[in-house]
């Protein structure tokens, strides 16, 4: 996993609240036995006014010019401020992968969905949760000046606004430490085979039509 | 002290903690062909070897067709979809798996089905899945809950999940449920009034009488739905219906270990004294058949209700989520729910396509036609063996007699993967658990009901109280 330290990139703002992951990446692209490419179709039916399947030139489909993300100015993007409960529904990790494809790698909302905001962290990407308060701002400002950027410090735990304003934001210590140093969790949970492999024994003694 | 059965669950399974990070280790597998190929793509490259592979349970569901089986594998027209259901078969014959229902297999269905019928989801355990709809397991007093493609690579290879401890909610709904209240309805009406983000965080245990009172189906649709209130886990208490379920099916435990699981599985319960961090309550009798007028479950109200007007939106964010609502389904506020006419009837989904779902629709569709405006009504069984069940008593008849297309098990228009989809502006009564934009096909139009009140729809062309039509 790529390691994600700072971020100084330009903000998006996608003002809707409970964006599921059906709409952030559409059922036919799951049909895909890869990881990677699902960038094109990340919002597929917001984003272009046909309907989209796999396979497709998405290069020579019709952009919906009203969709925020297909606006000039938010071009080359890197942060996605949106609303509460970011990403529900559906478990599919091909929605941190549409993102990630897409060039997001830090998103800003009040909150997330569990399982959304677990497999971001699997993919090199940050999830900040701010107050309601705080992003209801941020929008203002973004939408208030083109350019728009943030400037993020997962080390520090800091988004610091063009004008200097600071908020402070909550990480859990081992997504953070994983994060930081690009660590792949299988390889830290395979330190403690050794511990697996014990419970497991006594498990199996105490429960034995488990393991039938 | 006094625990939750969440605290007993979790503890129990604890293989190493560190700093409020827990190691929890993994019984169940459950895995199908949309979220797995990533992740035995991963152990390859890795040169990784899952660490139990009788802990693996697989069938095809997702992307399956449910029509012209005749043909085989080659009769899946799409070539992309025929081909992730070929990659589940190879990797399964690469890395091995306790059980695997291929495509067709007598036993395939969808996931979340053929676990408990497999007697494969037992009280205690932990299971996990490549879905979110796994909280459905919880039914059966097991943490179960969906985990994304990373992590059941993570499964696979270590047999555990990196996690911190939930918070716990308890759902209390006492009382006893009027003549054609479901726990689809139970489940909507949770939803509607915690909203889909209340449990975020949190894993749900739902109690009360109400509760004790549901059938072992009835739970499955209950825990199936507790994702759709934002919950990973929902979970049920062990009680004799539990044990009863469980008992003489093909994985459970035999004659020489069934009395130790069963003394064990009965203590798989919150203590009495245990504490809760939210405790939300509902009256049974208050609850009336529920119906979705939104783009999200929880813009829900019952049957005899209209669609909300903007002045009772909570906040700004809420106005303009109706109002895109509105907009997508086509509906203006105030209009009465059994004013809507609908095109298509969908009965299935992991949250209602078992034998007790099947029967409820039928009861309902019995000697009566589907309306003349309504172009299609799907039945799809979850599972082989429901549908052998459903045939056996003569359910497959009923329904055709009525108008309605029997098909074969899987996930199909619930979330629109193989060909049975809605068009763009079609409106549809359907029993699966996600009324997003796009959900059941682009532009379509999803309306969440239980399977009594789908049918009755189907009946009528239009949404109606189940009730007038139940004897």
């Amino acid at each position: 996993m790529e390691a994600f330290t700072k971020l100084d990139g330009l903000v998006a703002p996608l003002d809707r609240a409970n964006v599921d992951t059906d709409a952030i990446i559409p059922k036919q692209f799951l049909k895909s036995i890869k990881r990677s490419g699902f960038g094109p179709n990340a919002f597929d039916e917001w984003r272009y006014l046909d309907h989209g399947e796999p396979g497709m030139d998405n290069s020579k489909r019709k952009i919906n010019p009203d969709f925020v993300l297909n606006k000039a100015r938010y071009q080359g993007a890197s942060v996605l401020l949106t609303r509460e409960n970011f990403g529900c529904g559906s478990s599919r990790e091909h929605a941190p992968w549409a993102l990630e494809d897409f060039g997001f790698k830090v998103i800003i909302a009040s909150s997330y969905a569990d399982i959304f905001f677990n497999n971001c962290f699997k993919n090199g990407m940050l999830p900040i949760v701010l107050s309601a308060e705080i992003v209801d701002n941020l929008f203002n400002q973004v939408f208030a000046t083109e350019g728009y950027k943030l400037d993020v410090d997962l080390s520090a735990q800091t988004v610091t606004t063009p004008s200097g304003e600071v908020h402070k934001f909550e990480v859990d210590a081992f997504r953070k430490h994983c994060l930081l140093n690009g660590l792949d969790d299988i390889g830290l949970t395979m330190q403690h085979q050794d511990k697996i492999k014990a419970f497991e024994a006594k498990h199996q003694q105490a429960q034995p039509w488990l393991f039938n | 002290m006094a625990k939750t059965l969440y605290d007993k669950l979790f503890d129990s399974h604890v293989v190493h903690e560190e700093n409020g990070t827990a190691l929890i280790y993994i019984d169940r597998h459950l895995v199908h062909e949309v979220t797995s190929p990533q992740a035995f793509e991963g152990l390859r490259l890795a040169g990784r070897k899952p660490w139990r592979i009788s802990s693996i349970v697989a069938t095809a569901d997702h992307n399956t067709p449910t029509n012209g089986w005749d043909k085989g594998l080659a009769g899946i027209a799409d070539p992309v979809a025929r081909l992730q259901i070929e990659t589940l078969t190879s990797n399964i014959n690469e890395f091995g798996a306790k059980a695997y229902f291929p495509f067709m297999n007598k036993n395939q269905g969808i996931v979340h089905v053929v676990g408990p019928e497999q007697g494969a989801t037992l009280p205690g355990m932990t299971v996990v899945c490549g879905d979110s709809h796994t909280s459905t397991h919880g039914a059966f007093g097991a943490l179960a809950h969906g985990i994304g493609t990373s992590e059941v690579e993570h499964v696979m290879a270590t047999q555990c999940l990196v996690q911190k401890k939930s918070k716990t909610m308890q759902v209390l709904v006492n009382g006893v449920l009027g003549k054609g209240v479901t726990a689809k309805d139970v489940a909507l009406a949770i939803i509607g009034k915690t909203g889909t983000a209340g449990g975020n965080g949190y894993a749900i245990e739902f109690a009360g009488s109400a509760i004790r009172g549901l059938s072992m189906e009835g739970r499955m649709t209950l825990c199936n739905m507790a994702i759709e209130a934002g919950a990973r886990a929902g979970l049920v208490a062990v009680d004799d219906k539990t044990i009863e379920y469980v008992k003489g099916r093909p994985f459970s435990p035999k004659a020489d270990q069934w009395d130790a699981a069963v003394a064990y599985w009965k203590t798989l319960h919150t203590d009495s004294g245990a504490e809760f961090d939210t405790v939300v309550a509902l009256n049974a009798e208050d609850i009336q058949p529920q119906v979705t007028w939104g783009t999200s479950p929880e813009m829900v109200v019952s049957i005899d209700g209209r669609v909300p007007s903007l002045d009772l939106a909570k906040n700004e964010v809420q106005r303009a989520d109706w109002e895109r609502a509105y907009a997508y389904m086509g509906l203006t506020p105030n209009t009465p729910i059994n004013e809507i006419n609908i095109d298509k009837v969908f009965i299935g989904s992991c949250t209602n396509s078992r034998i007790e779902d099947l029967r409820a629709a039928a009861a309902v569709a019995k000697g009566k036609h589907v309306a003349p405006n309504v172009k299609l009504a799907l039945v799809v069984p979850g599972s082989g063996l429901v549908k052998a069940q459903a045939e056996q008593e003569g359910l497959d008849k009923i329904f055709i007699a009525a108008g309605f297309e029997w098909r074969e098990p899987g996930c199909s228009m619930c979330l629109a993967m193989n060909a049975d989809r809605l068009e763009p502006g079609e409106r549809c009564a359907s029993t699966s658990n996600r009324n997003f934009e796009g959900r059941q096909g682009q532009g379509g139009r999803t309306h969440l009901v239980s399977p009594e009140m789908a049918a009755a729809a189907a009946v009528a062309g239009h949404f109606v109280d189940v009730r007038q039509s139940l004897t």
